[in-house]
């Protein structure tokens, strides 16, 4: 009886190994992904409340509320 | 206080993010149902033709999932950075659907999308058929998550506010899901997709036609489109509607802005353009009654007494009740740990205005007013197109019918056309929703100045260049390849 999760891992690898016009949608997602988080993500878009406790959070976000 | 500045371009960046994201996810939902369609009748029949078919369109819905795919995610960079007072506050209710919907979207559409492309001579046909239906049904349930957390933000419901962690608890999970406002934006939503699915496909199909080129093919195509698509396009109606009832009962200046409608009251005129007017129409359709009420701009700010004889707070006292809450957040957090007694009477006071906490960031009642010419305007470009598009997919599926659509030059410009139209028509849509809910990002608890972090102007505007110009390059490329594949064609008549 063959393994159904070798099957699985078969199905995705030929798929991927016969692609033909998909190659460069595949080259343009992975393109896309770097540019967005080993980018954007990593350089530019730093979220506020990073390096912060829990309570720091809430203590930050309840200032920025109630002394605008 | 926040710079109107960084307010502005932290608005501006949100916009132009959304509206590129919905370029992409219309297409993906209706030309998901086309072409799932199209391989029911390649099961049904056995007929290769529609097999063929199918693939083509389904290689044209690749590209545009490629492109469209993970532009969402930049949004959700938008909410830590420039957004985090608003994505503290909200805590668990925008949470939770999006967490759902990402692990959800991405183990149906890894599995199901994968057998779509790589299963054709692996799987059985009617596998391989349920494959593509449930990739179809997977990007609408996607749609279902995103639409429950914007439509929270529209009318929340299904939460409480806890001063302690300074964010909104989950306390009805099922109210939250089957808020009426998702309910009504869902099929709003998922059916312009069909439209936007059909119109693309008409369109492609009739440039074919006007180069003499795959006729069975574009034919064939062409009735499947315009039968979803006006299917589609009903549904949309039908949803229209029950949107125009909600935003009357919950979001009463949208409508009045959408409307330019000043001064209100029962048989309430509909404006088709300015200086043309259906007496009693706007009353019907906020409404469903000839008398019904519908307040306008100024009786909002004013305040009123609607007819069940519910007194309508006028701006100016919704501000000072917001004030009084805001103040009394800051007491029970100052005297929670030195004066017990003291921190409860502030949160009693909290809870007894909270409904009113956003508008103690307004300075005036001004603020209150969205911009009311671009809703106006957006809310007769989305109806317009619409109704134009739905009789012209009529003509064009009259036309197919009668085998005189090759024939119609001007027909198959006009759908060729039509394409721009319906991105035009959706787009308009979204101004209506988003635009039209403004200065709020969460109706009467948060508006948007008290939304944003504080970070500096010039950071939020780089991200928004640097935004414009990567989407831009990809949204070139992007309609590079579907050239290609285009002018390649299916091929099927050179087989």
């Amino acid at each position: 009886m063959r393994n159904p999760l070798r099957t699985i891992y078969n199905f995705y690898v030929e798929g991927f190994r016969n692609m033909t016009w998909g190659r460069e949608l595949w080259w343009l997602i992975l393109l896309k992904v770097i540019i967005l988080f080993a980018v954007l993500r990593l350089f530019f878009f730093t979220p506020t409340l990073a390096g912060k406790s829990e309570e720091q959070r809430i203590e930050h976000v309840g200032n920025q509320l109630t002394n605008q | 206080m926040v710079e109107s500045a960084l307010v502005d371009w932290s608005r501006l960046q949100f916009a132009l993010t959304a509206g590129y994201h919905w370029l992409f996810v219309p297409l993906t939902l209706g030309l998901a149902v086309i072409m799932a369609t199209m391989e029911s009748l390649y099961v049904v029949t056995g007929d290769e033709f529609w097999k063929k078919t199918t693939k083509f369109w389904m290689k044209l819905f690749a590209i545009n999932f490629a492109v469209g795919i993970a532009t969402g995610i930049i949004l959700e960079f938008e909410f830590g950075t420039n957004w985090s007072n608003y994505s503290w506050f909200v805590g668990d209710i925008f949470g939770a659907p999006l967490a759902i919907e990402g692990i959800f979207a991405f183990f149906m559409e890894a599995t199901f999308f994968a057998v779509m492309f790589f299963g054709w001579e692996k799987v059985s046909k009617r596998f391989h058929l349920a494959a593509t239906w449930l990739t179809g049904i997977g990007a609408a349930i996607s749609a279902v998550w995103i639409l429950v957390a914007n439509s929270w933000m529209q009318h929340p419901v299904g939460m409480e506010f806890n001063p302690d962690t300074v964010r909104h608890e989950m306390v009805d999970f099922w109210a939250l899901v089957l808020n009426p406002v998702a309910i009504s934006k869902f099929f709003h939503s998922v059916f312009s997709g069909w439209m936007t699915g059909a119109i693309f496909v008409i369109g492609i199909s009739c440039w074919y036609l006007m180069k003499k080129r795959e006729t069975r093919f574009a034919m064939a195509s062409i009735r499947v489109a315009a039968i979803v698509g006006i299917i589609g396009t009903f549904a949309v109606m039908l949803s229209g509607d029950s949107s125009g009832i909600q935003a009357a009962k919950y979001q009463p200046m949208k409508l009045a802005a959408a409307e330019g409608l000043e001064e209100g009251g029962p048989r309430a005129p509909f404006s088709i353009v300015p200086g043309v007017e259906i007496p009693g129409m706007l009353s019907i359709l906020a409404t469903h009654d000839l008398d019904g009420y519908v307040p306008g701009i100024n009786n909002l700010l004013d305040g009123y007494t609607s007819p069940d004889g519910v007194q309508h707070p006028s701006a100016e006292e919704k501000i000072a009740r917001g004030k009084r809450a805001i103040e009394a957040f800051g007491q029970y957090r100052t005297l929670q740990a030195s004066d017990p007694a003291a921190a409860a009477e502030a949160r009693r006071v909290l809870e007894e205005n909270m409904a009113y906490f956003g508008y103690g960031y307004l300075t005036s009642r001004e603020e209150l007013v969205p911009p009311v010419g671009l809703i106006y305007w957006a809310f007769r470009v989305m109806v317009g197109v619409g109704g134009a598009l739905l009789l012209l997919m009529f003509v064009v599926l009259w036309a197919e019918r009668r085998g005189r659509l090759p024939q119609m030059k001007w027909l198959l410009w006009a759908s060729l056309l039509a394409i721009p139209l319906v991105y035009l028509a959706g787009q308009a849509g979204w101004i209506v929703a988003e635009v039209g809910r403004q200065p709020w990002v969460i109706e009467g608890l948060l508006p948007v100045k008290a939304a944003v972090s504080s970070v500096s102007v010039g950071a939020v505007q780089t991200t928004f260049f640097l935004f414009v110009v990567i989407f831009t390059l990809f949204l070139l490329i992007e309609l590079r390849i579907l050239m290609k594949a285009i002018v390649t064609g299916p091929q099927i008549e050179n087989e």
